[in-house]
């Protein structure tokens, strides 16, 4: 597989589920929105600042919006031309590197793609978002999930689909960690959470489900909600598909199959970083982690999951470039007899 | 031909052999020009009539409705063309015609050997500029205009390019003037674009209308991309046993980014850009995941110009470094080969005619359009005498532009031309007015079909075998009375059938 295009398919996956967390977060919180008494400004804000400040766009924001509201917010995030991390930017990148794979994925990929793409540049879709937004989520995310759907049932499982999953579960592992340190002004600096107030234990559910894991948080660990039990489960549940736990497990076990090395041994710094993030992760308990402070461990895996994707760039699709400079040296000067003749060589 | 017609214009039928014309075709005015689907007497051409008929069938609501999803077809597909100074990034469907052209059995005979003929003079035509030069010592065509041509690659005479194929893919433009007569206006043997329209125009139709094709007899084109795999094959560097091909695109932001791709996949072939690959020890690498893995034959879609930074334009960053050393050492093919754009261009198209005579001894099948060069004395002072009734056209310009349209034009323009043309009499040729055939084509604006301008670009291909593909890309001007067909220039394009037979 062509370095370029294992790059692409990469950001392409990784770009689709980018848009899809965004999606997520933005609806959770528009709904939480609509359960609290008259909201002042203050609360407002301390309700969105902490979604931008996840999306690592405060400057940007700042930049273009004075106050953070839903209306400004959800503009940022979802239309916000200047941002490239909005619904609308990340969409775009993700068919532009669609298409420049375009022979490696199946029509039905290219097409959902192109037609989110289409969809989000009508005035219609401006139009969902104000008169509906929970319809215009639904909408992303439905897309989204078709997507994963179409990349499982008609894209061959080759290396390509591969770096598809890598780049899928890097970003959905770093989205959840973000998503779990919006309300981390919630958590003492170190030490286990206690109990939480009932307008509190709502922002946690929300939490939940913007990783849509309230159903099987609620199966586990039964219907109240305590901020110490999200985290625990959010990081490190074995089998929960949206837990960074499960996505590191899904993105080591890709990346062992690109290159075929076994388990316990690596080839390359991306698995020996993912190999070690996912032992941090099997061997870790919940206490270790609040210990240490649960904002401070999330700023650090985030960063080892950072390394892991620049480890895996260097091991796949940046190569050094070997130009010989003795066969360009030659060949000008060949070049050279041809439009001279009579000149002698050097 | 315009041999006079028995039929009296206005007979008590207007149909008498399919019936009464379909609402959207009534009144239909064909008069003035040679109209593909009408005789002069207002009747069906007989090749039509099937066709014609089984539109007629067609609900009006049912056709818009057809209409409506083919464009939402393609632009879902992302069948578009980026137009280029946009900064919104804007893509459009090239405009698509329901109402295909028809060609008849006997006519295409006629066209395919007419086609062959002119890709095996123009082969043998850069052979010998290439090798001996014959023609030129022979003084059949002055020496100077083919080493004054732009496009000519003095660095590749007396290099003997893989399989003595200089032109594999060929995309010829016809046209036919006032009185049905084809005739070619010009070669495009560098990187001719289009054939996936060709491919796409067809699967849309037998997709949307798939009883118009039962027992019509139209012949399919679906095979292009398997001879053309053929032909890349075909070209491999000797003792190669099972050659890897690639398709060296400049990138999606190229405005035939979709139909790169579409090849790509049709043939199973990688689509590369210039920083995929890699040239080592005279040898062509493609960067992959795993290592670096050997490339035997490359069909490129960028220009000579941008190959190899290092022999042609230092600022290429689509080609690749060393590949022209590569190329030279045998290791590596391509196609098109370097220097094709020689018959490009329109100095030389103006001595096909003597080209086709000099190697093959044979009348040219095709005509030309009658043209003069402005570098002969006796043409210039025509030309400039004459620029109101003429098309003035660069040498080598291609897709409508560098053009004068003298009947349109303002005398500004008009003495603009005069001036560039006295300054640079190499760089013009002149042409007469062609007042192109028309073709019955759906107007939205006035919901109903009225004529249209269009030319036809078939698709040929020389490998082992001369193929010319049955079909091709019929452009059509859709502004009224606009004899410019190009894609920038607000054309659009129908499907275009060959039948089996004459009716």
């Amino acid at each position: 597989m062509l370095s370029r295009v294992a790059n692409s398919l990469y950001w392409m996956s990784r770009y689709l589920e980018r848009a899809d967390n965004t999606a997520r977060m933005v609806d959770i919180n528009l709904q939480l929105l609509l359960d609290q008494r008259v909201p002042d400004d203050r609360m407002v804000a301390g309700y969105w600042t902490p979604i931008v400040q996840s999306a690592g766009d405060e400057t940007l924001f700042a930049s273009l919006h004075t106050r953070a509201t839903a209306e400004t917010v959800t503009a940022f995030l979802v239309f916000q031309p200047e941002n490239p991390n909005s619904i609308v930017g990340t969409i775009s990148l993700a068919r532009e590197n669609a298409r420049m794979v375009r022979d490696q994925i199946t029509g039905e990929v290219w097409e959902e793609i192109n037609r989110l793409y289409l969809f989000l540049r009508t005035s219609a879709a401006r139009a969902l978002l104000r008169s509906s937004p929970v319809e215009f989520f639904q909408e992303i995310k439905a897309s989204s999930l078709h997507l994963q759907g179409l990349t499982d049932a008609t894209v061959v499982h080759n290396e390509g689909w591969l770096f598809q999953q890598a780049g899928k579960y890097l970003e959905r592992a770093d989205k959840t960690s973000r998503i779990l340190d919006v309300r981390h002004t919630a958590f003492p600096a170190r030490g286990a959470p206690g109990p939480v107030s009932q307008a509190s234990a709502l922002e946690w559910a929300a939490v939940l489900r913007s990783c849509t894991a309230w159903d099987a948080y609620k199966s586990i660990y039964g219907a109240e909600v305590l901020p110490g039990q999200v985290a625990e489960f959010l990081l490190l549940s074995p089998d929960f598909p949206r837990s960074v736990r499960y996505c590191v497990q899904r993105l080591n076990l890709s990346l062992r199959r690109i290159s075929g090395v076994a388990e316990g041994c690596f080839s390359n710094d991306a698995e020996k970083l993912a190999g070690r993030l996912l032992a941090e992760l099997q061997f870790g308990t919940a206490d270790e982690i609040f210990a240490a402070g649960l904002h401070t461990s999330i700023d650090v895996l985030q960063s080892k999951l950072n390394d892991i994707g620049s480890a895996l760039f260097q091991a796949y699709i940046f190569q050094p470039f070997y130009a010989s400079d003795d066969s360009q040296l030659q060949q000008q000067e060949e070049q050279q007899q041809q439009t001279a003749p009579g000149r002698a060589r050097r | 031909m315009a041999a006079p017609d028995a039929t009296p214009p206005h007979s008590a039928l207007p149909n008498p052999t399919s019936g009464p014309l379909p609402p959207v075709l009534s009144g239909y005015a064909s008069a003035g020009f040679f109209d593909e689907m009408f005789l002069p007497d207002g009747n069906l051409r007989p090749h039509y009539r099937k066709f014609v008929t089984r539109y007629g069938s067609i609900p009006r609501e049912e056709m818009d409705s057809k209409r409506r999803a083919v464009d939402a077809l393609f632009l879902r597909q992302g069948i578009t063309f980026n137009v280029y100074g946009d900064s919104q990034g804007t893509e459009r469907i090239f405009p698509f015609d329901l109402m295909p052209r028809i060609i008849p059995a006997a006519e295409w005979e006629k066209l395919e050997a007419g086609l062959v003929q002119r890709i095996t003079a123009l082969n043998l035509f850069l052979h010998d500029i290439y090798h001996e030069q014959r023609i030129l010592k022979d003084g059949v065509i002055p020496s100077y205009y083919v080493l004054s041509a732009k496009h000519f690659r003095r660095e590749f005479v007396n290099f003997r390019v893989p399989g003595d194929i200089y032109i594999h893919i060929c995309g010829t433009d016809l046209i036919r003037d006032a009185d049905g007569g084809y005739m070619v206006l010009e070669d495009n043997a560098r990187c001719p674009s289009g054939v996936s329209y060709m491919l796409e125009n067809r699967r849309a139709m037998r997709r949307t209308f798939p009883d118009f094709f039962e027992g019509a007899g139209v012949r399919p084109v679906d095979n292009y991309t398997g001879e053309l795999f053929n032909v890349l094959q075909h070209v491999a560097p000797a003792g190669v046993g099972d050659p890897t091909v690639v398709l060296l695109t400049p990138g999606p932001y190229n405005s035939a980014y979709f139909e790169h791709t579409y090849l790509a996949r049709q043939m199973g072939i990688q689509i590369v850009e210039g920083r995929d690959l890699v040239v080592r020890d005279q040898r062509v690498f493609m960067r992959t995941t795993k290592s670096q893995q050997p490339v035997h034959v490359i069909y490129r879609r960028i220009d000579d110009d941008f190959l190899d930074p290092t022999v042609f334009r230092p600022d290429s960053a689509l080609g690749v470094p060393g590949l022209i050393h590569a190329y030279r050492a045998g290791n590596v093919s391509l196609a098109n080969s370097i220097g094709t754009g020689l018959a490009d261009d329109k100095v030389m198209y103006y001595f096909v005619p003597k080209i086709i005579k000099y190697y093959l001894d044979q009348e040219p099948l095709l005509p030309n359009v009658p043209t003069y060069l402005a570098s002969e004395e006796k043409d210039r002072s025509y030309i400039v005498e004459n620029l109101d009734k003429l098309v003035v056209k660069s040498a080598n310009e291609a897709g409508g532009y560098g053009m004068l349209m003298g009947p349109q034009a303002s005398a500004a323009e008009r003495a603009d031309f005069r001036d560039k043309i006295l300054a640079e009499p190499r760089n013009f040729i002149a042409q007469p007015m062609i007042s192109l055939s028309r073709h019955p084509t759906f107007i939205e604006e006035t919901n109903h079909c009225e004529g249209r301008h269009i030319d036809l670009r078939p698709y040929i291909l020389y490998g082992q075998k001369t193929t010319v593909i049955p079909g091709g890309l019929t452009r059509v001007a859709l502004r009224r009375g606009s004899l410019v067909v190009n894609s920038s220039q607000g054309g659009g394009s129908k499907d275009t059938w060959v039948l089996y037979q004459d009716e």
